[in-house]
């Protein structure tokens, strides 16, 4: 008994882990993403690089979270990293796509001054920031919803099978939620007449999320009853539920109050409980058939085998503090208002 | 076409157009760490001057080298699907590890590195851009040990999962395509997984091969710079480390090349057969230098060294190098196709070769352009020792700086070849004498997918090697800022030539 708590407890540790890896990703390139998605509607050349500035040293750094992420994924749970990833072939390879020309146009456009040039790059950092935001939305509302798999895992929906309303509601629910926290993340990192732009678009953009994120969970409801019915079963997720909305709205509050910094974390907190409420209805899933629930890969069917999720604990255990602490002391380093020198994009 | 040969395309592509870029960065990241230790240590500007430039080179390479690596790491899962799930408790792990030690490292720093001159101090800066030169090796020494783990498994043992039951299987067990989903690779000794027999081999000689692309790239542009007269001062201090630098690292590359080949005659004497296309067995094998592989009559032609071959391999004149007519054993074969006769096996034999072709020229070309590259070494430090390397106007010295200007390519197309004769070398296994490359593929993907981002990676990766071609080369005319050549005019500029270099750099800085 006591051998079979250990593996129950290391496959625990590693859906924690990965959901925690993931939810550091959307907080972090979340806000890149917000940047890009707001770009194109700052019209002045200086303005444009104040934006690619303010996340030119950490945007490198957050997508790791997405690469990290994944190799855990990958060596925790290789089933489900299998199933996912192959099944959401055509979406993958537009985020890919996506992901390159968002690095790409940031690195690329304030390299030649010409307008045309710089254009070009502005609307690639624009659309790759807006389509990677829509399928990450996508991907996460399919695997909320369950997505059709076979005795052996093997995913047989179709692209457009991926494109449900549910899901597509998702989608855009996180375009509004990283373009919000984008926006948050800017009115940090700007100052004078730019900032009181981007100050005016928050709290509409608050709003829309608000709006959105609640048409969101009203879906849930309907859409995914497997779901409800184990947060039933769970009430505790529903005090967190509530706390997730409470932390939504307080976003809000705290700009209408003029707490910048405050409003960020909140937007921070919205995902990280997000997230969590996710985990707890969702456990011991990892991904959910839909239409045949047998065929569903848990944490204990897909994972890893003990010694190898052991040895990834401590990797985590040395890796993950240390990680921390730099990226923390680079945030640092670079915290305060964006300004522009001669190193700068 | 099939999904297997479509994904093994797009693979190759992808993987290959990234490989351009970290070779780079790892070589150039020494150089960087080289440079501003030795501007901290002289506090001469010239040092800083140096640092600074080339840190905008690899700023820009790095840039690619990150948007195109993760395209790998998603494609382990889209297109390798059944591959993930047998190999996933193993290499999983070396992936992971190689985001949370090498990728966070590289990245956090390459901020300061490249945005941090003014935010942190000297001693500081140089201590980022020591992390970020130790993240990129790092990073190699991961995917290595987990590409090592593919071509030399060890430390693991293969288990069936039947519901909630898992049944470890012998080690003579053979995997059958209908195992697939039920039977996976299990580590047995995390250490032996990473210290596999090939990990550090390959990794030393893929990372002296990226040393020698970084300072090819430097010699290549401080050769340009001289043969124009631009920026002599700044060009000259450049090749200077960069020459040194080149040559230390092709001694350490030949031991390292000769470590590497008597592993594959240890642990894949049918990829070594292959790269030399040797098929009968005999004392005294002879090496070819060059040549073509004719796989109808199962020979080679080509000017070939007496009992050169078995020397490399065993140091010993007449050990044979075991041919390809008797790999792999019968036994080996019986075990795999039961009931058949020697002769039918015999038949089924070169199922399990390489495309044997293909190997032997990529393996030539690599070992042909790598003894360019250890005699352009070695030439220009005489040359540099000597005095004469920088006489831009010696009528001998001219056209050989002008080698040195495309010389580039070489250690770069060493490093591309060597990794089409190591992956093309273990076919038909996707993992060594254990998993067929095409029982790895992935069931749910379709060819017309496949297809579809062949062509969609293409077309972006032609368009990004056109703009970083474009790019480098306006930052290459730009040239390092603040160079003394612009202030005192060294004799042999023209007026003229002086004249455009201030139009151009007027130019370029207004864009700052």
């Amino acid at each position: 008994m006591h051998h079979l708590s250990q593996i129950l407890n290391l496959n625990i540790i590693w859906f924690i882990l990965v959901g925690i890896l993931f939810t550091g990703y959307a907080i972090l390139d979340g806000f890149d993403f917000g940047v890009g998605i707001l770009h194109l509607f700052v019209k002045k050349d200086e303005d444009r690089r104040i934006l690619l500035n303010s996340i030119g040293p950490v945007w490198d750094g957050n997508e790791v979270w997405l690469v990290t992420g994944g190799g855990a994924l990958f060596a925790a749970f290789p089933g489900a990293y299998a199933t996912v990833f192959s099944g959401f072939y055509d979406a993958f390879m537009l985020l890919l796509v996506a992901l390159i020309f968002r690095a790409v146009a940031i690195e690329f456009r304030s390299k030649e001054p010409g307008r045309t040039w710089r254009n070009t790059w502005d609307i690639a950092f624009s659309i790759a920031s807006f389509l990677a935001a829509l399928l990450i939305g996508v991907a996460l509302g399919n695997i909320t919803r369950g997505i059709p798999l076979d005795k052996q895992g093997d995913f047989t929906g179709t692209f457009l099978g991926l494109l449900n309303p549910y899901s597509l509601l998702l989608g855009v629910t996180v375009v509004v939620l990283f373009a919000m926290h984008g926006a948050i993340f800017l009115v940090l990192k700007t100052e004078g007449e730019l900032q009181a732009m981007i100050k005016g678009w928050v709290p509409r953009l608050i709003a829309l999320f608000l709006t959105l994120f609640l048409t969101f969970n009203i879906a849930t409801f309907f859409e995914c009853p497997d779901l409800v019915a184990v947060m039933l079963t769970r009430p505790y997720g529903f005090i967190i539920l509530g706390l997730d909305i409470l932390a939504a709205i307080s976003i809000g509050l705290m700009t209408a109050k003029g707490y910048e910094f405050g409003s960020f974390l909140m937007s921070s907190l919205t995902m990280i409980l997000l997230m969590a409420v996710l985990g707890i209805s969702y456990f011991p899933h990892i991904v959910m058939s839909a239409p045949n629930p047998g065929n569903s890969l848990t944490i204990y069917n897909c994972a890893s085998s003990h010694k190898t999720l052991g040895y990834m604990f401590i990797i985590a255990c040395i890796g993950v503090p240390i990680v921390l602490a730099y990226t923390v002391s680079i945030y640092w380093i670079f915290r305060g208002k964006t300004r522009l020198g001669h190193v700068s994009y | 076409m099939s999904v297997e040969i479509l994904s093994r395309i797009q693979f190759a592509l992808t993987v290959s157009f990234h490989f351009l870029y970290p070779p780079m960065t790892i070589g150039l990241g020494m150089l960087l760490v080289i440079m501003e230790g030795l501007y901290l240590k002289t506090k001469d500007p010239l040092f800083h001057q140096l640092a600074h430039f080339w840190t905008r080179i690899f700023g820009l390479i790095f840039a690619i080298g990150v948007a195109t690596g993760i395209v790998m790491e998603f494609e382990f899962g889209t297109n390798w699907a059944a591959y993930s799930r047998f190999v996933g408790d193993i290499f999983g792990s070396a992936l992971a590890a190689e985001g949370i030690f090498a990728f966070f490292l590289e990245s956090g720093f390459l901020a300061l590195l490249l945005f941090g001159w003014d935010k942190v101090g000297p001693k500081m800066h140089f201590f980022a851009t020591c992390m970020v030169c130790l993240g990129s090796h790092f990073s190699a020494v991961w995917i290595l040990i987990a590409n090592s783990w593919m071509q030399t498994p060890a430390g693991f043992h293969l288990e069936r999962i039947t519901g909630t039951l898992h049944t470890r299987l012998p080690d003579s067990y053979i995997v059958q395509t209908s195992d697939l989903g039920h039977v996976r690779a299990v580590v047995d000794n995390f250490w032996a997984m990473i210290g596999n027999p090939s990990s550090l081999n390959r990794i030393l000689h893929v990372v002296f091969g990226s040393w020698l692309v970084g300072a090819f790239l430097v010699m290549s542009i401080c050769a340009w710079y001289l043969l124009k007269g631009r920026f002599t001062t700044f060009a000259r201090t450049s090749m200077t480390v960069a020459v040194c630098f080149a040559a230390f690292t092709t001694v350490l590359q030949s031991i390292s090349a000769d470590a590497t080949a008597r592993g594959v005659v240890r642990s894949q004497p049918i990829k070594l057969a292959s790269m030399e296309g040797v098929y009968q067995t005999h004392d005294y094998t002879p090496m070819t230098l060059f040549g073509w592989v004719d796989t109808k009559n199962q020979t080679v032609h080509g000017p070939q060294i007496p009992a050169l071959l078995s020397f490399l391999c065993f140091h010993n004149f007449k050990q044979p190098v075991q041919g390809l007519l008797s790999m792999p054993s019968d036994e080996f074969l019986a075990a795999r196709h039961p009931g058949l006769s020697t002769e039918k096996l015999a038949e089924i034999r070169p199922t399990y070769w390489p495309i044997v072709g293909a190997v032997f020229q990529t393996y030539h070309l690599m070992i042909g352009l790598g003894s360019a590259v250890f005699g352009l070494s070695f030439l220009a430090l005489t040359l540099l020792w000597r005095g004469w390397l920088f006489k831009a106007d010696n009528p001998l010295i001219r056209p050989l700086l002008w080698i040195y200007v495309f010389a580039v390519a070489a250690p770069q197309i060493c490093m591309q070849s060597g990794w089409f004769t190591a992956e093309m070398g273990r076919q038909p296994w996707i993992v060594y004498n254990m998993l067929k490359t095409s029982d790895g593929i992935s069931r749910a993907v379709h060819a017309n997918q496949v297809v579809f981002s062949i062509i969609l990676f293409a077309l972006i990766y032609i368009l990004l090697f056109i703009t970083f071609i474009y790019l480098l080369n306006r930052k290459i005319q730009h040239g390092p800022d603040d160079d003394q050549d612009h202030h005192t005019k060294a004799p042999g500029v023209n007026e003229a030539i002086a004249a455009g270099l201030f139009s151009k750099k007027g130019r370029a800085s207004s864009q700052e």
